[in-house]
């Protein structure tokens, strides 16, 4: 197979990738220029949904329907909010779309808002890049003086305006409503749902959500049409009526105890080994793999047997993950105890969880307190059980939570017991006392 | 007399025309008064909310909630520096790293030098898990900060 060009990465990594002169050289703001003078928002909106387009955030909704739930004929205004939290543990490709190519972000940022007829989009960027505050704030300076931006973009009467919002540290602000919440300037607890973002969401105004890569596709669709985009990646299952496949390029990050740690953009649906061996460039030091995590720590666990796994909308839920995610793999080497990295996931959740919900701020809690004894050695057999069952019981899809971060939290825990119960087992019967390292913090 | 200077009111006014409701000024008030005063002391939680038509309570609860703002008891020094601890980092040192700056600095995560210098912070991951082990320096990432290269960059962030 020819080797795959990348689009979403082309630019970066070359001299001056930031600046919009580079990026109106390279056909940049084309695609913008032609859906406005050529195409109204409803045709951008279909386009968009015959492209197949899938939310890149996590949890791969797709894009086109999306829009459509907006009312119609909203007398306004509509709100767009672009998410760039980003803050999935070893996730870190929109901090490259940001840091290093702007411009596609904003020009996706617009279109997305000419289809919705979103007046303001307001970016909600994780507090910690700052690099890309930075080259965003540029970015859309630049973009503002060339007329993309502001009052009547390209003389057909389109107004936007694009303001960046800095968030403060928390975990949870990736979560829509949450998200949502944070901007209004409240503390940033996820709302129930329904009533969905799309009917009221920012300022109880119509709102559309969407991750930083998934409007940088939607610069590409516009730019490459429809028939390119669905070239690439998956096609839906024909056993499966409800899979909508999953088309289009993706950026892998690639971390932990890999000889080449990055970003790589390959079509969907690359396996796991692939990942490791060929743009990873394998297991460090020589060892091999024990496991990863397959799409940001939410998804799951995988042992290095299920490596060839596609990471895909399908694959990852074929042995057990619970989704693509961010289709961000960390890798960890045979040497590594599980118990150290059951111990670390927990610790994240039981910091993250917003605490609105009693079964997954406690049950986060006790998670933690259980893998902790466990990795220190003094672990009992029984704790196995109550993981997996605090596993079972918290998230929106047994139904006891407001937001999908009690899901994300379970679900490394059951695969870390299913799929490594023996080693697990071992630990505890050994009853190995280990010091934790200093500073590690408890809480 | 009021805490914050003019020049801030005016920079926190500023963003008002961007929202709706002025509720949503209250993390950019946040983020301007800390980044000056190095902490978010009770006085200028009650002048946010004046400025921007709440209760005090409404702006303290939302700073509460984000545990990122310092109050006047621990202010911050002048570079805040973040450990990240998550999975990426943790299997590549960072759990040592921060365990060896905590014991060089002789301070605990949260904790500033005595001379004023330095805040150590432990984070999640902060996204650069391509370059683990990965630190923050105020909001900017270092890359690859291993052991070795731990003393430098205390040696530069004294300077
Ligand atoms: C706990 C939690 C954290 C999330 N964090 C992010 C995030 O950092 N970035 C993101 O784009 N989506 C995140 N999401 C998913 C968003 O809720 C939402 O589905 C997404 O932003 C929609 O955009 P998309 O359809 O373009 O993917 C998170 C979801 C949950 C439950
Ligand atoms: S599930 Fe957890 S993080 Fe989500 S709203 Fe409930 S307590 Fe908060
Ligand atoms: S795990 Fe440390 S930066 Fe991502």
């Amino acid at each position: 197979m020819a080797e795959y060009e990348p689009v979403l990465l082309r630019r970066v990594g070359k001299p001056n990738s930031q600046s919009i002169e580079t990026y109106l050289a390279d056909g940049g703001y084309g695609a913008l220029t032609r859906a406005v003078t050529t195409l109204t928002p409803e045709q951008v909106v279909e386009t968009i949904k015959a492209s197949g387009l899938r939310g890149r955030g996590g949890a791969g909704f797709p894009t086109g329907l999306k829009w459509t739930f907006l009312p119609k004929n909203h007398p306004g205004p509509i709100y767009l909010c672009v998410n760039a939290d980003e803050s999935e543990p070893c996730t870190f490709n929109n901090r490259v779309l940001m840091e290093e190519d702007p411009h596609q972000v904003l020009e996706g940022t617009i279109l997305a808002a000419y289809a919705t007829r979103a007046w303001v989009a307001y970016i909600y960027l994780r507090y910690e890049y700052g690099r890309c505050f930075r080259t965003m704030q540029q970015a859309i300076q630049e973009a503002y003086a060339k007329g993309f931006l502001g009052r009547d973009i390209l003389g057909r009467g389109f107004h936007l305006d694009v303001y960046l919002h800095r968030g403060a540290g928390a975990y949870i602000c990736g979560e829509e409503t949450g998200l949502i919440e944070s901007l209004e300037g409240k503390r940033a607890w996820p709302r129930i749902k329904p009533p969905f973002p799309a009917v009221e969401g920012a300022f109880r105004k119509p709102t559309v959500v969407n991750n930083v890569e998934t409007l940088a596709c939607v610069t590409h669709i516009m730019d490459r049409g429809v028939e390119w985009f669905r070239s690439i990646g998956v096609p839906p299952d024909p056993r499966n009526p409800r899979d909508a496949g999953s088309y289009g390029p993706k950026l892998y990050n690639i971390s932990g105890h890999v000889n080449r740690p990055g970003t790589v953009e390959l079509p969907l649906g690359v396996t796991v080994r692939e990942l490791v061996d060929k743009h990873g460039g394998g297991v460090w030091k020589g060892r091999k793999a024990k496991g990863c995590i397959p799409g940001g720590i939410s998804m799951g666990l995988m042992t290095e047997a299920e490596f060839d796994t596609p990471l895909d909308f399908n694959g990852p839920s074929k042995v057990g993950c619970l989704g693509l995610g961010t289709g961000a793999v960390t890798v960890f080497d045979e040497q590594t105890s599980i118990a150290d990295v059951l111990y670390n996931i927990c610790r994240f959740f039981a910091h993250e969880s917003c605490g609105q919900c009693t079964p997954c701020r406690e049950g986060t809690g006790w998670m933690l307190k259980m893998a902790d004894r466990i990795r220190r050695g003094q672990g009992r057999l029984e704790d196995l059980e109550i993981l997996r069952e605090i596993g079972n019981a918290i998230g929106i899809m047994p139904g006891t939570t407001i937001c999908g971060l009690a899901d994300g939290a379970g679900w490394p825990v059951k695969n870390a017991i299913t799929k490594f119960r023996a080693e697990f087992e071992e630990l505890i019967r050994r009853g190995v006392r280990r010091e934790p390292l200093v500073g590690s913090g408890s809480h | 007399m009021s805490l914050l200077s003019e020049e801030l009111r005016q920079k926190i006014l500023a963003y008002v025309p961007r929202y709706p409701r002025k509720q949503a000024v209250t993390l950019p008030a946040l983020h301007l008064v800390h980044d000056a005063l190095r902490c978010v002391p009770r006085q200028a939680i009650e002048e946010i909310a004046e400025l921007l038509d709440l209760h005090p309570a409404e702006v303290h609860d939302t700073m509460s909630f984000y545990g990122f703002f310092r109050d006047e008891n621990n202010p911050l020094g002048q570079t805040r520096l973040w450990v990240c601890r998550s999975l990426a980092c943790m299997l590549r040192g960072g759990e040592e790293l921060l365990a060896y700056l905590s014991d060089k600095l002789g301070i605990a995560p949260g904790q500033t030098t005595a001379d004023g210098k330095i805040s150590l912070e432990f984070a999640e991951c902060l996204g650069g898990c391509d370059g683990a082990p990965c630190v923050l320096v105020n909001d900017e990432h270092r890359m690859n900060v291993t052991l070795d290269r731990a003393d430098q960059l205390l040696d530069e962030l004294r300077r």
